[in-house]
């Protein structure tokens, strides 16, 4: 493995000497191999019942192993996937790019691409803490260096350098909660040391430190604070992979830690549902704020990772009260959604990503129109929408079908306590659900449907052919897994089991989603008949063209008279105020002014734990800096002053001593 | 069960026109014969499209998935003892999740005209939604607590099994049902069809650009979809009957119950201010929380008293 190893090593360093058009194909090839490796070895654990160990290297005369269980085949599946589309669509984007980049630019940016993607594979394979950290770190910063590609726009490093900062504050938790582990159990830090410690020791103050560690990257609110602003600087390919699969690496660690407790799972879960229900319908409530595309995907993944916890926080509740249906619903559930999120994301990315390439603006005031023009992209946005919005026939629909039975399985049969979390639970998921289905009507109409609101779509024309190759893939997933969810089960059932020790639920939801199979497929069927049978019925009629309805008058300019994002957003943001901090700024018409003058209106939207997380201290912290700065004058006698006092104040405690 | 979406297809036919006699009746007019609307819908389909300039295939292609999405909700629904065609534990995840298909291409359609009535409307729509779905889960999470099961075939006809006071809950139901299929309908207090000023339709401004075929569609879809509500309350009063015949004719009288009852309702309730309708369609959850509760008291789970 060492021998593999080294030689990605040398191929990826030599990527700074070789020339921009070899430099594509090269990383293309770094990507499949390691796709085709780490597969393999997905697969093989897959199919059998132990974790499959392989001696990857010596790392301080220790023997690292890769451990390959269930959890982390599926990892690594969901990861090779997204990496593969990613790279596919990242030839397309970057082209426009290539003359501008400097040959080591692009060089650092494909090197960092291959090594996110052996991070990340790494960090679900190692289970020794020391070796588990470096990846963890590599992860972070090979995926700075991806975010500040655009790296001659200020705000791009300003939030590149955001970004890298809350990764460390999460990989200092992570650090101490390994440290703590190791100290009181006497062993090697790493994953193995915590099934001694939890057995052993208070697990909620351990768990929430790795909660607050892995919780930084995978977005949960309110660690969420740089995702909005990351996503949006990344290049879209970037951020496609980022929130497709680099925060489910959060989840990941979440779900490994706790595969090692057993006791006291109950606050866990409870603590899981209740952080995931906040993330979930504040995430969304953000997100349809935003008027920036990408701010906004990245705010809907936060609501997604809330989906994700809805899932596993059902699950580990199921398992605390040992009601197996539910924890096996619930985890099957919040894995399939891990997948289901990190293929509808990186669409919706890579389609708003065309749409960025193609109007320079993300700004979707400024869109409108451009099903005409971008066809295609419109089309698979479209698709990324509905999936997202958890719609039949489509795979986001299937996880949270299977999150729902579970809740309703199990109202029932438990305590008063369970019957009134789930019902919460049961309300989290149709809130979201529906804001999800608001926020995207508003996304698509806005950018795709209508009239062009400004100038920047003129020039738009559609993406060549070759960027669609990665969107058929996600495409086709996606239908996949919504018509025929009882194909992707089985594997589900493999990977639910190292949770859960009774799976039988699994298999007594097949009924079900053979009925949606059934249920899924009349349905496309009615609508082609349906569609036919309007063609056939029309073929004959005369269709006529006309402007659109303007209650008789036509003289207005569609661009104005159509609804806005803002005015759209307008129910939510003012139900919700307090939360999205939706401000507005205009002048009120004053009585004796019988001919108002034109005026404006400004709306302003926040996030609320933005400002008082992050902004206000460090606010606080630069006034407080700055007021210290009054020592540095830039006055040589000063300096020489302050060693001076320095001296005697050493002299003064010394003679006392103090020292 | 073939004869289930037949005979809530059937009622579907007049049950507009029912509603419209009735508030006819109502106002001291003669009205119009319940045949009406679907007399119109008959016209409507043999005519012509025209379409606006602005709109794109997603206004063409969304009422023929918006009446796909309420056919296949149709087949979703038991009548008493006869299941529905298509029946299996959380079947009501996919009806509802159908039916919010079906409104989120609607909504992309009225956007697709670039108006701006059509998009307030659309607007409107989509907050509406949003905010009487969960009061329809509460609904259905109440049942499952109760019976233990997760089908509408199941819940429904195991709803009466356990003790009579589950005829509480049945009400409390109904009365939350009717209003949810007043919202999910566009009607009053939320919704005034007959209003004549765009900026205060919901539903009827979200159509105003379609015309001939398509139109005819989506009225249709309307019909289905209150023929569908009141099925589910048809389902919630029946009383355990072996007979398929007097089930039917059972079956009809709820309908017609309920056409008149909307037909009562909208004569005498004025629309809400767009402002209040948030606060008003919230209270359904809330009462929907209330029936959530005193079926935790009714299965023991909270325990009042010694």
């Amino acid at each position: 493995m060492s021998i593999v190893f080294i030689f990605l090593l040398l191929v990826s360093l030599s990527l700074f000497f070789l020339p921009k058009r070899i430099q594509y194909p090269v990383t293309l090839l770094l990507v499949v191999s390691m796709i085709i490796l780490s597969g393999q070895v997905a697969m093989q654990a897959f199919s059998s019942t132990k974790p499959v160990n392989i001696s990857f290297m010596r790392l301080f005369g220790e023997e690292v192993f890769l451990v390959v269980d269930k959890i982390s085949a599926f990892f690594v599946l969901v990861i090779n996937l997204t990496m593969l589309t990613g790279i596919l669509y990242a030839k397309g984007y970057l082209k426009p790019y290539l003359p501008e980049k400097s040959k080591t630019a692009m060089a650092l940016h494909y090197f960092s691409f291959v090594w996110l993607h052996l991070s990340m594979l790494l960090v679900c394979m190692l289970r020794d803490g020391l070796s588990f950290l470096i990846v963890w770190e590599l992860m972070s910063f090979t995926s700075f260096f991806l975010v500040i590609f655009e790296s001659e726009k200020a705000s791009t490093i300003k939030y590149g350098i955001q970004y890298l900062i809350q990764m460390h504050i999460g990989f200092a938790f992570l650090l101490v909660a390994f440290l703590i582990s190791g100290i009181i159990t006497g062993e090697p830090i790493g994953f193995e040391s915590l099934e001694k410690y939890f057995s052993t020791q208070a697990v909620f103050p351990l768990f929430l430190l790795f909660f607050v560690g892995f919780g930084i990257k995978a977005g949960f609110i309110p660690f969420h604070t740089w995702l909005p602003h990351a996503h949006p600087a990344a290049p879209s390919h970037v951020s496609g992979i980022m929130s497709g699969v680099m925060i489910k690496m959060g989840i990941y660690g979440i779900i490994r830690v706790l595969t090692f407790i057993h006791t006291d799972l109950l606050a866990i879960g409870i603590f899981l549902l209740i952080i995931s229900f906040i993330s979930g319908v504040i995430g969304v409530i953000l997100a349809i704020v935003q008027h920036d595309i990408k701010k906004l995907l990245a705010y809907h993944s936060i609501e997604n990772i809330g989906i994700i916890g809805l899932g596993i926080g059902v699950g580990i509740i199921g398992m605390a009260t040992e009601n197996y249906t539910l924890a096996a619903l619930g985890h099957a559930g919040g894995f399939l959604h891990i997948l289901n999120h990190s293929l509808f994301k990186s669409l919706l990315f890579f389609t708003a990503g065309n749409v960025y390439r193609q109007t320079h603006t993300r700004n979707i005031e400024k869109l409108g129109g451009l099903i005409k023009k971008m066809p295609k992209t419109a089309f698979f946005f479209l698709l990324g929408a509905v999936a997202i919005s958890g719609l039949p026939p489509f795979n986001g629909f299937i996880s949270e079908f299977l999150i729902y039975l579970g809740m309703f399985k199990e109202l029932h049969t438990g305590d008063l306590l369970l019957s009134l979390l789930l019902l919460g639970g049961i309300v989290g998921l149709v809130l979201i659900g529906g804001l999800a289905i608001y926020c995207f009507t508003k996304v698509f109409s806005v950018v795709f449907l209508g009239n062009p609101r400004s100038y920047h779509t003129e020039n738009a024309t559609e993406v060549e052919g070759s960027m669609f190759i990665s969107k058929y893939i996600i495409g086709f997933f996606i239908v996949f897994i919504g018509l025929l969810p009882l194909w992707v089960l089985k594997p589900l059932t493999g990977v639910v089991s190292v949770f859960t020790p009774n799976v039988s639920a699994l298999i007594d939801v097949t009924p079900s989603l053979q009925g949606i199979t059934i249920s899924m497929s009349i349905f496309i069927l009615v609508i082609g008949a349906l569609w036919l049978v309007r063609k056939w019925m029309t073929k004959t009629k005369t269709i006529e063209t006309g402007p659109t309805w303007g209650c008789g008058y036509t003289g207005a300019n569609p661009a104005v008279h159509q609804y806005t994002a803002t005015s759209y957003a307008d129910y939510v943001g003012n139900l919700a105020k307090h939360i999205t901090g939706t401000r507005k700024h205009y002048k009120i018409i004053e009585k004796d002014e019988i001919f108002p003058a034109p005026r404006k209106l400004e709306t302003h939207s926040t996030d609320i734990f933005e400002d008082y997380l992050v902004s206000k201290p460090s606010g606080k912290l630069l006034k407080f800096l700055d007021r210290i700065a009054v020592f540095q004058t830039g006055n040589i006698q000063h300096y020489l002053l302050y060693a001076i006092v320095f001296m005697i104040l050493i002299l003064v405690l010394t003679i006392l001593n103090l020292l | 069960m073939v004869l289930n979406p037949l005979v809530i297809f059937l009622v579907s036919l007049v049950f507009p026109g029912v509603v419209a006699r009735t508030k006819a009746k109502i106002v001291g007019r003669k009205g119009a014969s319940v045949f009406q609307p679907f007399f119109d819908n008959v016209r409507l389909f043999q005519k012509g499209n025209v379409y606006s300039k602005t709109t794109s295939w997603i206004f063409q292609i969304a009422p023929v998935i918006y009446f796909s999405t309420i056919f296949m909700a149709m087949l979703f629904i038991p009548l008493g003892k006869q299941p529905a065609l298509l029946s299996f534990e959380g079947d009501f995840v996919v009806f509802a999740y159908l039916l919010a298909f079906g409104k989120f291409m609607m909504i992309a359609a009225a956007m697709d005209t670039g108006s701006g009535f059509e998009g307030m409307g659309a607007n409107r729509e989509a907050f509406y939604s949003l905010l009487v779905e969960p009061a329809f889960f509460i609904v259905i999470a109440s049942m499952a607590l109760l019976t233990n099961h997760t089908s509408f075939y199941d819940l429904f006809n195991n709803l009466h099994l356990e003790s009579e006071l589950s005829y509480l809950i049945a009400i409390l139901s109904v009365y939350i049902f009717l209003w949810i299929a007043m919202v999910e309908n566009s009607r009053l207090p939320v919704d005034d069809p007959k209003t004549h000023l765009e900026l205060t339709m919901v539903h009827e401004v979200m159509v105003l650009d379609y015309s001939g075929f398509d139109l005819a569609l989506i009225q249709l879809a309307n019909g289905v979809k209150f023929a569908i509500y009141g099925a589910l309350i048809f389902n919630f009063v029946l009383p355990m009957q072996d007979y398929f015949a007097t089930q039917l004719v059972i079956f009809f009288i709820v309908q017609l119950i309920f056409a008149i009852s909307v037909g009562v309702l909208e004569s005498f309730r004025a629309r809400n201010k767009m402002s209040k309708n948030p606060q008003w369609i919230l209270s359904l959850s809330a009462l929907a929380i209330l029936g959530f509760l005193s079926v935790l008291i009714i299965t023991g789970k909270i325990i009042l008293m010694d």
